[in-house]
């Protein structure tokens, strides 16, 4: 079991003139490989501002994070790019597909910032990426001939598209009806039954409720851990 | 590999906003075409212009008066008149570089033959004027010296005058009043078409010299002395030679500058084709304002377009885009934009030009150096204009990217 995500006091300080503004205050945070984490929240309880570190999108003001091993603060924003391109797939509330492109299109996106050549046969790729969220059919209709849930689908793949070492989904199901978020939670927890690891980013019980470990957080600091 | 991806993301993109790309490649495709278009008409009147005057006949030396000018104020057109047949002798007798010369006496009237009138300038000429000219008689015959000595009162009609006074009909053995006193037409010129300055060449009526002096313009003074060098070599000796004959015609002393100016093919060639010249480079460089404002045009959907696809910038990053993919993603839509445009223009022009020249007067030249210029500027305008732009989506941060409503 490898460790994926190590943090060591983390914290985060936004500066608003003379005022400063804790968001995250000294959080330790470990995630091993293929595990299913809810990060749970209300807003200001500085769960975006975790997400944002941990998927590589900002600094920390203090503290490490470790990611499969390597220490993130001291890398630059384009090694930081790199790392997200490799390593992390994000999941957005609102989807963020490209319109008027394909699904496959879609999710052969990550695959054009592929620096080192880390994938021979991108059509392919793409493809069966497509297949394990049961999308084939769909491949070549744009966004808008897709339902929500099919949307969020294709986003998924795209997350996948170049096999990162975790997903990271931030309200996947916020745009969605009850019974296509529950659609799109079972697709992530059968995909974690295959061995993906995800941080799901939630406010809601029931959605955090399919992750096997849940973490809540309150005013920058984690206060409370429980397993399901 | 990644180009073709790239160059293929960009078209991708140009083309989901076809209405929108198109109406911004306006400003360039009207800009390189004008732009052409311009340079290509003022080329080829520059080339219209040096045939024209190649057509005037190899090694031609022209003298004219100068205005006098008295204590640096000019006395105007009508102190002129200081050329004479005495001058045309001298040249004669001493010059050992020009081979045939010929006076010209000019006179205006007003001609009656054939039942019809008409108006025109008389050239009074020596009977070598064809050969300085290169100018032949298609019909009955040119006068000749025994004509000149003799004042006869003949003459040769261009074609525009045979048109006009004896529409189909052979004017040779006719009879024409030129301002009321009667000459007999021995000839028909050949047609020459419009001169470069857009006269009509064919306008003329041609007659002896001395006949023109002494019958209709009076006075001693001619207008020009025409002269043929011996050969293209000796045009330089030729103008010194004359310059040195007519100073002591004139008795000028040393010092005083010449009251007359001798001219030959090349200078005048020159003199025509540098104004046509500055006039092509001014008319391309205010049609060249227009792919600026094209640029401008390039620039400002730009700026939209980066501030409509924010989210996807963000997106972008947040899925492994560095900087400078966002800036050169950007940079090549725009430069795709006016490259496209500029090969519509030059497409265009293209069109324009055959139009051109199948149905006006006006001769349009495409050189390849153009078109390769036109290419270029389209690529640095994109570059220019793409920047900025490309610049500020580049340095986006990405998390507030992706919360951009």
């Amino acid at each position: 079991m490898a460790r994926v995500i190590e943090t060591k006091d983390l914290t985060k300080t936004y500066k608003a003139g003379e005022i400063e503004i804790p968001a995250l205050q000294g959080i330790n945070f470990q995630l091993d490989s293929g595990e299913f984490v809810a990060i749970m929240g209300a807003s200001g309880s500085g769960k975006s501002t975790l997400m944002n570190i941990l998927g590589c999108l900002d600094y920390p003001t203090s503290g490490d994070y470790y990611l499969d091993g390597v220490k993130i603060n001291d890398l630059n924003r384009n090694a930081l790019a790199d790392i997200r391109n490799r390593k992390i797939g994000f999941v957005f509330q609102g989807f963020n597909l490209l319109s008027r492109t394909t699904a496959l299109e879609n999710v052969a996106l990550p695959l054009l910032y592929d620096r080192g050549k880390q994938v021979e046969d991108y059509r392919h790729r793409a493809r069966e990426t497509l297949e394990a969220v049961g999308l084939t059919d769909r491949m070549h209709h744009v966004p808008s001939q897709l339902s929500g849930g099919q949307q969020q689908r294709v986003a998924i793949a795209r997350a996948l598209v170049m096999k990162p070492s975790l997903i990271l989904a931030d309200e996947p199901t916020g745009n969605l009806d009850s019974r296509t978020s529950h659609e799109v939670m079972e697709v992530l927890k059968d995909l974690n039954g295959r061995g993906v690891t995800i941080i799901l980013v939630t406010h809601e019980k029931d959605i955090a409720a399919y992750a096997r470990r849940v973490v809540e957080m309150r005013d920058g600091r984690i206060v409370h851990e429980w397993t399901n | 590999m990644k180009y073709e991806k790239l160059l293929t993301a960009a078209f991708q993109s140009l083309a989901k906003n076809g209405m929108r790309s198109f109406l911004t490649m306006l400003g360039i495709i009207i800009g390189v075409a004008a732009v052409i278009i311009m340079v290509a008409v003022g080329e080829g009147a520059q080339l219209a212009i040096k045939r024209q005057i190649a057509a005037l006949g190899s090694s031609l030396l022209i003298i004219f008066p100068n205005t006098v000018s008295h204590m640096g104020v000019s006395q105007g057109a009508g102190s002129l008149n200081q050329l004479t047949l005495d001058d045309v002798e001298r040249l004669r007798r001493e010059s050992l570089y020009l081979r045939d010369i010929s006076a010209v006496a000019m006179a205006w009237g007003h001609i009656i033959g054939g039942g019809n009138n008409w108006m025109t300038g008389v050239q009074g000429v020596d009977a070598n004027y064809t050969q300085i000219r290169d100018w032949r008689v298609v019909q009955g015959a040119f006068f000749t010296e025994e004509d000149v000595k003799t004042r006869n009162k003949v003459c040769v009609l261009g074609k525009t005058v045979v048109d006009n006074l004896f529409p189909g009909q052979d004017p040779v053995g006719a009879l024409v009043r030129i301002r009321s006193v009667p000459f007999k037409v021995i000839g028909v010129l050949a047609k020459k078409g419009q001169s470069s300055t857009g006269n009509d060449q064919d306008d003329i009526i041609l007659s002896p010299t001395t006949t023109v002096l002494y019958r209709l313009k009076g006075g001693q003074n001619i207008n020009l002395i025409m002269a043929s060098a011996v050969s293209d070599a000796r045009i330089p000796a030729a103008q010194q030679e004359i310059r040195m004959i007519l100073r002591e015609s004139h008795r000028l002393h040393l010092g005083e500058e010449d009251d007359f100016t001798v001219r030959n093919q090349a200078e005048i060639t020159d003199t025509a084709a540098e104004a046509s010249r500055t006039l092509t480079i001014l008319l391309g460089s205010i049609a060249g304002v227009s792919l600026v404002v094209g640029g401008i045009g390039i620039m400002n959907i730009m700026l939209v377009s980066v501030t409509e696809r924010t989210r996807e910038i963000g997106l972008r990053m947040a899925l492994g885009a560095r900087s400078r993919d966002i800036l050169s993603q950007f940079l090549i839509e725009a430069v795709s934009l006016s490259l496209l445009g500029g090969i519509i223009g030059i497409a265009i022009s293209f069109a324009t030009a055959y139009l051109l020249n199948l149905y006006s007067n006006f001769e349009a030249v495409l050189l390849p150096q153009t078109i390769l210029l036109a290419v270029a500027f389209s690529a640095a305008v994109g570059i220019f204009f793409g920047f900025y732009p490309a610049r500020r989506a580049s340095q986006l941060n990405p998390i507030e990217a992706l919360r951009y409503e």
